[in-house]
């Protein structure tokens, strides 16, 4: 403890001001009360009952979760498009992030006006982008498969239309809007440090060595963080999806997410007991798979405080 | 250094000189290459913004025609899309709950931030901890309950379930807030409290002053999600068209408007216009609002 800690101590006469901290928390504790601590007993409490909104709920033990993973095909078939969107998006959202920031951090001069191109995106409102790009991707009307017959594309996909294209046309869409994790990526590569590289350098590593033994270790803690968000995000993917299918009447179910199927049982099925189940299980889901990342990020997340910098 | 000759010493120059050419040609290439890319990569993120833009100002004819340039360039689609559709009405009501959830995240997120930061008390990290374990949790989990609370209180339809919530402080928010106003120096609080200023005086004549950009990051960050929102809406104000919000109405624009397709880009054009307007006055305390949170975290 320095000595600026020591007066700065004595000077606060160590009273706390309780009635200022209390009145401060206020907004947060009875927010918190409202609309996560009561809510969540509620919805733990639900998930074993049958509730359509109007009629008391009423208990059927663990019914709910039994028919999920035994009497729902729904269910599996969003579970599926969620971990195949997963496992496909996140890894190419980060490389494209690392990819796109990377190269940004390249020229001397006009970084600046890129940069903003590329976070413009960013900025356009989901249901704006999804409807723009379900137009734009429309075969029959939308330019981008003019493009791809230009460029000598012969059967361009049908995109949204197409079950087998459509969770592509997603991904895209959410690669357009990759800016604020772009610029996340951005300062942490920023961050690190000049000598670095010029100590790679010096021992003869080419720009490719450079990225993947300087850059990369070092880029870790944002690309464990990102995948962390990433994850916890996928699981609720929601708008994008919801609105592209409602713009193509996605028979097939090819964008019917884990989000669309708790909403979809909930607020058009009024199955609120068995909408609460799903979104316990969406919960453990994602608390499982943070606590592998936890688990897995000792063997692969460079802290720069840790071995690199003693 | 003593053992080159003279002609030693000129060949040893002539290969220097050699290198450093190489390498200025090395770097222009470089140069070069990495604009090419940037400039391709720049173009693909401006082209569907570009297709959107002169889609809007096509007659559906030409749109349907998959034309690249509107050709007339139809302005009028711009005046036509407020009478086709209740567009202006749909404008207001984002702006109003843009506008009242920006206030509410602003006034319930600053203090308990300040609290959280800049005094010293029991429990303070452990209610930390708790706020981000809150922004972990899917909105999916609590959704259903708070529903039925809007629902017994009679307020679906309606916007109190989108802003009310905003004035019971946002976990994001406080946490953006409490990284920036940690790293204001104790000793400029240490100097104001032994001037006998009160910790509410040095919270709103201190702190909040020397943290606007902090506080006009939050301030955006909410408006932006209000006027972004979808799911919000979507459960809160569907059934009744009168308070549908500019999200809502362009999912709904087809079944509403009859004529013109690619009057669904004019509207989306017009729907992004005032985000994108704000962007480029606030693009720098945007791009530090993101990385505040996103690496410190």
């Amino acid at each position: 403890m320095g000595a600026a800690d020591l007066a700065s101590q004595k000077t606060r006469k160590l009273k706390t001001p309780w009635v200022f901290i209390a009145i401060c928390m206020s907004p947060w504790v009875f927010g918190f009360l409202f609309f996560t601590a009561y809510p969540m007993g509620a919805s733990l409490y639900q998930s074993f009952t049958k509730f359509n909104l109007i009629e008391t709920p009423k208990w059927v033990g663990t019914e709910n979760y039994v028919r999920m993973f035994t009497d729902d095909p729904d269910f599996w078939k969003a579970l599926k498009n969620t971990v195949w969107i997963s496992a496909v998006s996140i890894p190419l959202r980060i490389a494209f992030a690392l990819f796109t920031a990377w190269i940004l951090t390249k020229p001397k001069r006009g970084s600046n006006i890129y940069r903003t191109i590329f976070f413009l995106p960013a900025m356009v409102p989901t249901v704006a982008a999804t409807m723009s790009f379900t137009y734009i991707f429309n075969p029959a009307i939308g330019p981008i498969n003019k493009f791809l017959e230009f460029f000598g594309i012969k059967n361009p996909p049908m995109w949204f239309i197409d079950p087998h294209w459509s969770k592509w046309a997603l991904i895209l869409l959410g690669l357009w809007g990759i800016g604020d994790t772009m610029i996340i990526y951005l300062a942490g590569l920023l961050d690190v440090p000049r000598s670095l590289y010029e100590a790679a350098a010096i021992e003869g590593a080419s720009g490719w060595q450079q990225f993947r033994y300087v850059t990369i270790p070092m880029m870790t803690p944002v690309i464990f963080f990102s995948t962390v968000t990433g994850i916890i995000g996928s699981f609720q993917y929601f708008t994008q999806a919801y609105v592209a299918a409602g713009q193509v009447n996605d028979y097939s179910h090819s964008m019917y997410f884990y989000a669309t199927h708790i909403y979809h049982e909930a607020f058009r099925a009024y199955e609120m007991g068995y909408a609460s189940a799903l979104a316990w299980v969406l919960l453990i889901f994602t608390l499982i798979c943070t606590l592998i990342m936890l688990q897995t990020q000792k063997r692969w997340v460079h802290y720069p405080n840790g071995s690199l910098f003693k | 250094m003593s053992a080159y000759t003279q002609e030693q010493w000129a060949r040893i120059d002539a290969d220097a000189a050699i290198m450093r050419r190489k390498a200025r040609r090395h770097k222009f290439l470089e140069t070069v290459g990495n604009h090419s890319i940037l400039i391709a990569m720049s173009a693909i993120f401006i082209m569907p913004l570009y297709l959107i833009v002169v889609i809007s100002l096509m007659t559906y004819r030409q749109a349907s025609l998959r034309a690249l340039w509107p050709s007339p360039f139809v302005w009028h689609n711009y005046i036509e899309v407020f009478h086709a559709v209740p567009f202006m009405h749909w404008t207001l009501n984002t702006l109003f709950v843009s506008t009242l959830t920006m206030i509410g995240t602003v006034v319930s997120s600053v203090p308990p931030a300040y609290v959280l930061s800049r005094l010293q008390w029991r429990g303070r990290n452990g209610s930390f901890i708790l706020i981000l374990a809150t922004m972990m949790l899917p909105g999916q989990v609590t959704m259903i309950p708070v529903y039925v609370i809007f629902a017994k209180l009679h307020w679906i339809p309606g916007y109190l379930p989108l802003i009310v919530p905003a004035f019971f402080s946002s976990a994001f928010s406080i946490f953006l807030l409490r990284q920036f106003f940690a790293t204001i120096p104790d000793e400029i609080s240490d100097a104001a409290r032994i001037d006998g200023c009160s910790e509410f005086q040095l919270m709103m004549r201190i702190v909040i002053p020397l943290a606007k950009p902090a506080i006009s990051a939050i301030a955006l960050f909410a408006f932006l999600g209000a006027w972004n929102d979808f799911f919000g809406p979507l459960l809160y104000l569907v059934e009744n068209p009168d308070l549908w919000t500019l999200g809502i109405g362009l999912t709904q624009f087809e079944n509403l408007h009859h004529v013109d397709r690619n009057m669904l880009m004019t509207a989306s054009a017009l729907f992004m216009m005032p985000v994108i307007v704000i962007f480029f006055f606030s693009q720098k305390v945007f791009i530090e609002g993101v990385t505040l949170t996103g690496v410190k975290g």
